[in-house]
């Protein structure tokens, strides 16, 4: 993912856009992954 | 046949030879690294000054040690009383664990009887390496406390052992403050040398990476630990200890599962913060993917799996997978991936004496194991304190 960055704005916006997409997609697949693990519990 | 013959014949077990054989190996090259000092027997420098002796043993030590903390917390702290069995053995690795990694510590700063002077001859308190001494020094005595009601019943020292069950939860509870303290502060450790430790590995996160991959080897140590004591310490282990057993295993592998996938995701938001994107398609990138899918994804995968389907084999042998992946990633952040911009010729391997050092303190932590596990209420409780839990 090569990127040309001229200021650290710039930079910090493009990494941390990056960031809050990553914890956003976490927290989805957290409560799908927990499902998945305890789903045949309550068999 | 005689008794005395049948005692000797016992002696004389394939375990015992090489363990007798590593023993003295061990003692002559002490002799040999503090007789003749630390440039003898390593292939340490300027350059490397930290080499095997603080990757392995005092790291893989310290984070391998991390079952104590996670089993007693899970157990006094969470509530799961129905893993009670499983805390002094846990217990007992984390306190044989730390106690090696201090007297393997020994070998790379020489001068045992110098080991009190952080605490009185130092430029400061805000040292990261104070910090960790104190942590160590403070949760071994911690360990030792934990440990010490299985001595004591063993001893029958009743009213000692009383006094000691007593602070069990202020134990717990102070344990699991410094391991959150040092398990990540070593990593924090790094923090200061951006420019020697790669980039995919370097992070201002690396104490958050430290201590999530510490829960998760803690709770497989303890999966593992329970599968290679299994068989050889059968006789020792009680019918509470083994009912308990695979529920152990499936509720651990859950908890390590998850843990696992939240370590994954931070390792990759680490490379996002960082737009160390480009870096993935480089052949240190392929061995850091090797390490993060290989030994964190996919073990979390395993676990899961096992889990669900009540596989108790795919669960042992993923704990293992786990167990040597934190083994990996403490190497890759200490050794291999440490000073890797330094040509080959000036990059450290470490000596075959640091690696007999090496084997020489684990065979002495087994040892130590199993001396306590066959004598002392371990994996059985005492008669006298049966209904005490």
């Amino acid at each position: 993912m090569e990127h040309a960055f001229y200021t650290l704005q710039d930079f910090l916006l493009y990494t941390k856009g990056w960031a809050y997409i990553l914890m956003g997609a976490s927290l989805v697949v957290f409560v799908a992954y927990w499902k998945f693990l305890f789903s045949r519990d309550k068999d | 046949m005689t008794t005395e013959t049948v005692s000797k014949k016992s002696l004389l077990t394939p375990f015992n030879v090489i363990t007798g054989l590593i023993l003295v190996m061990g003692a002559a090259l002490t002799v040999w690294r503090f007789g003749w000092g630390i440039g003898a027997v390593t292939n340490l420098d300027n350059n490397n000054p930290w080499g095997l002796w603080i990757g392995f043993d005092l790291l893989c030590g310290v984070v391998l040690a991390a079952g104590g903390f996670v089993t007693s917390s899970a157990v006094y702290l969470f509530g799961m009383k129905k893993h009670h069995a499983a805390v002094r053995p846990a217990i007992l690795t984390a306190f044989l664990g730390y106690l090696f990694v201090v007297i393997a510590l020994q070998y790379d700063l020489g001068r045992p009887w110098r080991l009190p002077y952080p605490f009185v001859v130092q430029s400061g308190t805000t040292s990261m390496l104070f910090e960790v001494g104190l942590c160590v020094a403070l949760y071994l005595t911690v360990l030792f406390l934990e440990f010490s009601p299985a001595a004591l019943e063993w001893l029958g020292l009743k009213r000692l052992r009383n006094l000691i069950h007593k602070l069990t939860i202020a134990l717990t509870i102070f344990g699991v403050v410094l391991s959150t303290l040092h398990q990540s502060s070593l990593g924090a450790l790094y923090i200061i040398a951006p420019a020697k430790l790669h980039p995919l590995w370097y992070s201002t996160y690396l104490p958050t990476f430290f201590f999530i991959s510490a829960i998760a080897a803690g709770l497989s140590m303890v999966m593992l630990e329970g599968w290679l004591t299994h068989k050889p310490l059968h006789d020792k282990m009680s019918e509470e200890y083994l009912a308990q057993h695979d529920d152990l295993y499936f509720g651990f592998a859950k908890g390590a599962s998850f843990v696992l996938m939240g370590y994954f995701f931070i390792k990759v938001i680490g490379i996002a913060v960082d737009n160390e994107w480009n870096l993935l398609g480089t052949g240190w990138g392929q061995w850091f993917l090797f390490e993060l899918l290989g030994f964190v994804l996919l073990p979390s995968v395993l676990y899961a799996i096992g889990t669900r389907e009540k596989n108790l084999k795919l669960i042992r042998w993923t704990s293992l997978l786990t167990v040597l992946g934190i083994i990996l990633n403490r190497l890759n952040v200490s050794v291999i991936a440490f000073n890797w911009h330094l040509p080959s010729e000036m990059r450290y391997v470490p000596s075959w004496q640091e690696i007999g050092v090496t084997v020489f303190v684990c065979t002495m932590l087994v040892v130590t194991f199993k001396f306590i596990a066959t004598r002392m209420p371990i994996f059985y409780d005492h008669p006298e304190y049966k209904d005490e839990h």
